[in-house]
């Protein structure tokens, strides 16, 4: 049993997917010198999401290299953090995303903050979540028959 | 009006006489009550008799700020705590501020140069005294009102703050003179304009402005939009508080020092060696008549020049001209001393955000804006908008607990913060004044 336990647990560990996310002041120019930073380092934007106040914004970026892109935009005189998120696959019709943020809710687990991946998966789109617990998320949506997509797979739809 | 003719107007000669003797007193007494002066002479190889005329005061050496630090709480007093009657504390400081107290005497003597120097600036019996500097620890609000209550005009302790209510009363009661910050003085007007209140109907005839820097601009700007005559006050609760030097309506060109409680010198700031009359430099100060808080040769870190020319008000005493700057980087941010390293340890406390950080001055709609720049590291960082945003507000809450003053926080990019020869840029003074 406990070697079961270790497993899934394992197997859940590999369920997140990491986002980099650069700090950027409110001046025009700023967005576009991240991606030419990514563009020239030949890293793949595969979602972005931005949130911003009047003086700062924070960029949330999923890349198919991300310790390539942190490296690059920490050399170019960037704060990069990085966060695990989950990806979910959410059918694609009315519905879909509210049933799956009532499970969340039903947990009590808090969604920080979502977006949506540029492509879809099959039929279905793909929402990026921040929940802080995110292993209980990951656990809890794939119990109740929810997929949710791996970085690796990600990084390559 | 000349408020104590005898001493405003004594010939130099019989002035410097009652320096010297003065002086004498004020050594001996702080060589035998005060260690830390004691030491002092001790390390020169003095001792109070040694000086036998007022330029052997230049042997002696000089007291600082962070020696009054040093001395926190009392330590600088000079006489038992039984005789002190009133303490006060320089504004801004963190950890350490400076405490200065007051023997009974010593509140006669201020109250008495304050109404010399409400005098000089056109107030007297019947006049009615609008006195919006602030009270309590700090010197303004109190020293006004002591030398006002002297010299029997009538005096309103508004204070600063809660200026609709404040156009009111100048409104109802007509007060004739202002005592203020010069900046407090234009923000009055724009709310009295706003609330159609028009200074030309209200009965202002002079102001006494000072606490903070200002310029001949804004004397103009403020003669023009309060409709009265504007005069410059100095002092600093080190040496005294307000009234330590005053400029004469008359002529509104310098301020009269009333050398018969201090002795003003000007020093180079890099050398310390004295400079002549005319010349800019540091300008530092000995009481002559102080009892609980005698200082020698204390240096203000304000920059001006002395005048020994004859005045057309008829006092005989040297002026000293505007304060232009500081031999330090101290800030004044409505009326309160602000030091970068102060900031600099709020943000080490707060969070590890130090040391990339930039306090940016400027001056809108006539009050003093202080943002404080911050770089955001990866220690500070979160993905997270409400996270930097408290971070925001935990640095702007540390900054008015511990300096009083209130602070925009703003968080910047690393390497935003301007380098000049590999040192940030710590302070930009955007104000025009």
């Amino acid at each position: 049993m406990t070697d079961y336990i270790v497993e899934e647990h394992m197997q859940v560990e590999h369920m997140q997917v990491e986002q980099i996310s650069v700090f950027l002041e409110n001046k025009s120019g700023r967005l576009s010198e991240v991606t030419a930073i990514l563009a020239e380092a030949e890293v793949n934007i595969r979602a972005l999401a931005l949130a911003d106040t009047s003086d700062f914004g924070v960029l949330r970026l999923i890349v198919d290299d991300t310790e390539k892109a942190r490296q690059t935009l920490k050399s170019n005189g960037f704060t990069v953090g990085k966060t695990d998120v989950v990806a979910v696959e959410v059918t694609d019709r009315p519905g879909g995303l509210h049933g799956i943020l009532t499970m969340l809710h039903d947990a009590k687990l808090n969604v920080e903050y979502m977006y949506a991946f540029v492509r879809s998966s099959g039929d279905n789109a793909v929402i990026i979540f921040r929940i802080e617990q995110e292993q209980e998320a990951i656990r809890l949506l794939e119990s109740k028959g929810v997929n949710v997509i791996d970085g690796q797979r990600l990084y390559s739809l | 009006m000349i408020h104590d003719i005898e001493y405003e107007t004594m010939p130099r000669e019989a002035l410097e006489a009652i320096q010297l003797r003065r002086l004498q007193t004020t050594l001996a007494h702080v060589y035998a009550n005060v260690p830390f002066y004691r030491k002092k002479f001790q390390e020169v190889g003095m001792v109070p008799a040694d000086i036998s005329s007022l330029a052997d005061l230049r042997r002696i050496p000089f007291t600082t700020k962070q020696d009054l630090r040093d001395n926190y709480p009392f330590d600088m007093f000079a006489v038992p705590m039984d005789n002190v009657v009133r303490i006060h504390v320089s504004s801004g400081t963190t950890g350490q501020p400076t405490v200065v107290g007051y023997t009974a005497r010593d509140i006669g003597t201020w109250s008495m140069l304050m109404a010399r120097a409400l005098a000089a600036g056109g107030a007297g019996r019947g006049e009615i005294i609008h006195n919006a500097y602030g009270y309590g620890l700090f010197t303004g609000g109190l020293g006004v009102h002591y030398g006002a209550e002297r010299l029997g005009a009538s005096v309103i302790p508004v204070s600063g703050g809660n200026t609709q209510r404040q156009v009111v009363i100048m409104r109802d009661f007509g007060p004739t003179i202002m005592t203020a910050t010069p900046s407090y003085a234009l923000h009055l007007a724009e709310v009295a304009e706003e609330m159609g209140v028009s200074f030309d109907s209200l009965k202002f005839k002079f102001g006494i402005f000072g606490a903070e820097p200002w310029s001949e601009k804004m004397r103009d700007e403020i003669e023009r939009k309060l409709n009265l005559t504007a005069v410059d006050i100095y002092g600093l609760s080190e040496v005294m508080g307000p009234g330590v030097a005053i400029e004469c309506h008359e002529a509104k060109q310098g301020l009269h020092v009333f050398e018969d409680h201090f002795i003003p010198e000007i020093v180079d700031p890099n050398t310390l060696e004295p400079l002549p009359y005319g010349a800019t430099g540091e300008l530092v100060f000995t009481s002559l008549t102080k009892e609980a808080f005698p200082v020698i040769r204390y240096r203000t870190r304000d920059i001006t020049s002395l005048n020994p020319e004859p005045c057309i008000c008829g006092r005989t005493l040297v002026r000293m001209n505007r304060v232009t700057g500081r031999s330090d980087d101290m800030l004044i941010i409505r009326g309160v001393n602000v030091f970068p390293s102060q900031i600099e340890s709020v943000l080490m406390e707060t969070e590890a955000v130090a040391p990339h950080y930039q306090l940016v001055v400027d001056r809108e709609d006539n009050l003093d804006v202080l943002t404080v720049k911050v770089e955001v590291g990866e220690q500070s960082f979160t993905d997270e908008v409400k996270g930097l945003q408290d971070l925001e507000r935990r640095i702007t809450k540390h900054i008015k607990e511990l300096l009083g003053v209130s602070a925009r926080v703003k968080l910047v990019e690393p390497k935003a913060i301007e380098r000049s020869e590999g040192k940030a840029v710590r302070v930009v003074d955007n104000r025009d004044i």
